[in-house]
């Protein structure tokens, strides 16, 4: 992102130029280091790590951890790798990240283009959902969770975060419909389009930029989330996180670094790739509204 | 019955009134202009018009239809807003057609109209481009295409010029009025450019404050402004309004006004009824072309007053020379003939064209009516 162009950077001499890449790089690497310790020592078998020094590099080369923290390390009392957990994961982020994204854009939608008496009270309240620790909503969450039924299971897990979720992505999308020109609605309403038809056809084309960022924001909470996973879901619907915790933690047996460090990696990947494909609009989308032109 | 009736309409906000009972009927093919400062409530009553904004109290009729709490879709209106509002994710021709697919109107009809439109506005090479890849006088022909493709009972139009240059302004300023003039479509227009209302209306409301302050042809609200906010809203520059003295001149009334000396000048007035006013202080407005040099007079003139004053300032503008002197300590201005010899700090002769002279009250500031 070079948001600086030669016109408007401040020109400075060869040796401070050198001198700032030189610090950049410093603190790149330096925070590239935990997870470049973690590559190399979940591709080295165990005795490597056991027996020497944990930052050189492989001798023996194997993906045997990985496969190992895939489908066959020991997870609570089943000895069936990570790969469910992933799956329950995948099934509690996909339609949490979907709703909340869907109702985010309707609820920023109305409380910009139709507004109705009180609505910046119900957006501030809304608000307050970002703010609020996760521990304060445990219990009631559980209350709510066990009357509805919902306890213990996936359903349950997507309802929690979609609630959670909803303050953030409300507050996204109400910032960016807030400058969309209010003509346009209206023009569309002459052309005889209804609340909907406008929604769908006229402003969700154009809130590429602001998808993708209530995508990724909701998608690293979500996945990344410990907390809710661990205190609501039951066995069969433990999120990755959960699992791996466990897999860590495990008592019985010898401790396998290289099994774990592959396990955090699989845990992390997701995340990752999805900043890597989305990040640009990450950064666009939250510049937007902010920044004109 | 009148196409466009808007009865007794009032709009508020919470306690603040911004439209006061306002009544204007609009004969079909009308081309009705709203002008007036910011702030007047002129768009106000046009997106009232238009059922974008509620009706506080009255009525608003089209076409014989009572059009309170009809949704706009359903008015059979055609709006053109200020930006364009064009949808910046569809291509022209879908901008176009946008409305008479959301209306239900099939494929080959709605290809059909948009190819006459596109025809008739010259955007035919346009139609598959984004509204991002248009220049602004292009944005502003799509939005009119996307109001004639409706083929409405109304046309509204927000200021649909004030965001072009001043000779695009122009061009388009004679395109609209030759579309009006070629469809004949009943046209509101909302503008607070007094050119733009007096060129292309053929009745203009003139708003301030929430009130229509008159209503009338082009001819009448410049000639025979109603108020001396009418009179100097209305062309440029504005109308002069000196206070001054009637007095009389035998059984005739005059108007004396001081000039720059404080020298008293007596100007005949052509009509005797101002003698009612006789020793009482008016408003004297005269517009800057019916004061001229004395050959420059209008010929067809009845009652041409001359008078000798001190020339302030002389601005010439091309066509015209703007020519500033003072009359009761109060700039006045006289359009003249760009060719006129006259020099600042010099005593000048001037010719005023009585039969163009209006009074105003000074204490209601109403046009004194002399009939």
């Amino acid at each position: 992102m070079a948001i600086a162009s030669n016109e408007t950077a401040v020109s400075n001499s060869r040796f401070i130029q050198v001198l700032i890449y030189l610090t950049l790089l410093l603190f790149a690497l330096f925070y590239l280091l935990p997870f470049g310790i973690m590559v190399l020592n979940s591709v080295k078998p165990l005795a490597e790590i056991t027996g020497g020094n944990m930052m050189s590099l492989p001798v023996v080369f194997t993906l045997e951890p990985w496969a190992k923290a895939w489908s066959t390390a020991q997870i609570g009392v089943e000895a069936n790798g990570l790969s469910p957990y992933f799956w329950n994961s995948i099934k509690m982020v996909v339609p949490a990240v979907t709703i909340s994204t869907i109702l985010g854009a309707v609820n920023g939608y109305v409380l910009t283009k139709w507004r109705f008496r009180g609505d910046t009270l119900i957006f501030g309240l809304m608000l307050f959902a970002c703010f609020i620790p996760f521990q304060i909503v445990l219990i009631p969450m559980a209350r709510i969770l066990g009357l509805s039924g919902l306890a213990g299971s996936t359903p349950g897990l997507v309802l929690v975060h979609v609630v959670y979720g909803l303050g953030f992505t409300t507050l996204y999308f109400k910032n960016y419909y807030q400058v969309f020109p209010t003509e346009l609605i209206r023009a569309a309403q002459i052309d005889g389009a209804g609340f909907f038809r406008i929604f769908w056809r006229i402003l969700l084309p154009s809130s590429g930029p602001i998808i993708v960022v209530s995508i990724i924001w909701q998608f690293t909470n979500i996945w990344n989330d410990f907390l809710f996973g661990a205190s609501f879901a039951d066995f069969d619907s433990q999120p990755m996180t959960v699992a791996l915790n466990n897999l860590v933690q495990s008592s019985t047996g010898v401790k396998e670094y290289n099994v774990h460090f592959a396990g955090a990696i699989i845990a992390a990947l997701p995340t990752l790739l999805v900043y890597i494909v989305a990040g640009r609009y990450f950064v666009r989308g939250l510049m937007a509204g902010s920044v004109k032109g | 019955m009148s196409f466009l009736k808007i009865e007794n309409a009032t709009k508020s906000y919470g306690s603040v009134e911004v439209l006061h009972k306002i009544d204007i009927e609009v004969q079909e093919g009308e081309f009705l202009v709203l002008v007036g400062p910011s702030g007047c409530g002129k768009s106000t009553l046009l997106n009232m018009i238009a059922g974008l904004e509620g009706i506080t109290s009255g009525n608003i009729h089209i076409n014989g239809r009572l059009m309170n709490g009809v949704h706009p879709s359903k008015r059979n209106i055609a709006m053109v807003f200020q930006s364009y509002a064009l949808y910046p994710n569809m291509t022209v021709g879908e901008n176009i057609t946008f409305g008479l697919e959301m209306h239900g109107v099939p494929k080959p009809e709605r290809d059909a109209a948009m190819a006459r439109v596109a025809n008739m506005l010259q955007i035919d090479q346009l139609l598959d481009r984004k509204p991002g890849q248009l220049s602004g006088g292009q944005r502003q022909r799509v939005a009119m295409g996307r109001a004639l493709v409706r083929d409405p009972d109304v046309f509204l139009f927000d200021e649909p010029l004030s965001n072009l240059d001043a000779k695009l302004r122009v061009d388009m300023r004679t395109e609209i009025k030759k579309l009006h003039q070629k469809l004949k479509t009943t046209t509101v227009y909302v503008t607070h450019d007094q050119i733009e209302a007096l060129t292309l209306s053929t009745r203009i409301a003139v708003m301030h404050r929430g009130y229509v302050q008159q209503l009338g042809t082009p001819q009448e609200i410049y000639d025979s402004p109603a108020n001396v906010f009418v009179a100097t809203f209305m062309g440029s520059p504005a109308m002069n309004i000196i206070p001054a003295q009637v007095v009389m001149a035998g059984d005739h009334p005059s108007i004396e006004v001081k000039d720059s000396s404080g020298k008293p000048v007596s100007l005949r007035f052509s009509h005797p009824g101002l003698a009612k006013w006789k020793d009482r202080e008016v408003l004297l407005g005269i517009r800057p072309e019916a004061i001229t040099d004395v050959e420059g007079a209008d010929r067809k003139a009845q009652n041409v007053q001359t008078f000798t004053n001190l020339v302030d300032i002389t601005e010439p503008a091309g066509s015209d020379t703007f020519v500033t002197m003072t009359l009761c300590n109060q700039a006045v201005i006289a359009r003249m003939r760009s060719d006129i010899v006259v020099a600042p700090e010099q005593h000048f002769e001037f010719a005023v064209n009585m039969d163009k002279a209006v009074v105003f009250d000074p204490q209601s500031e109403d046009r004194i009516q002399l009939d």
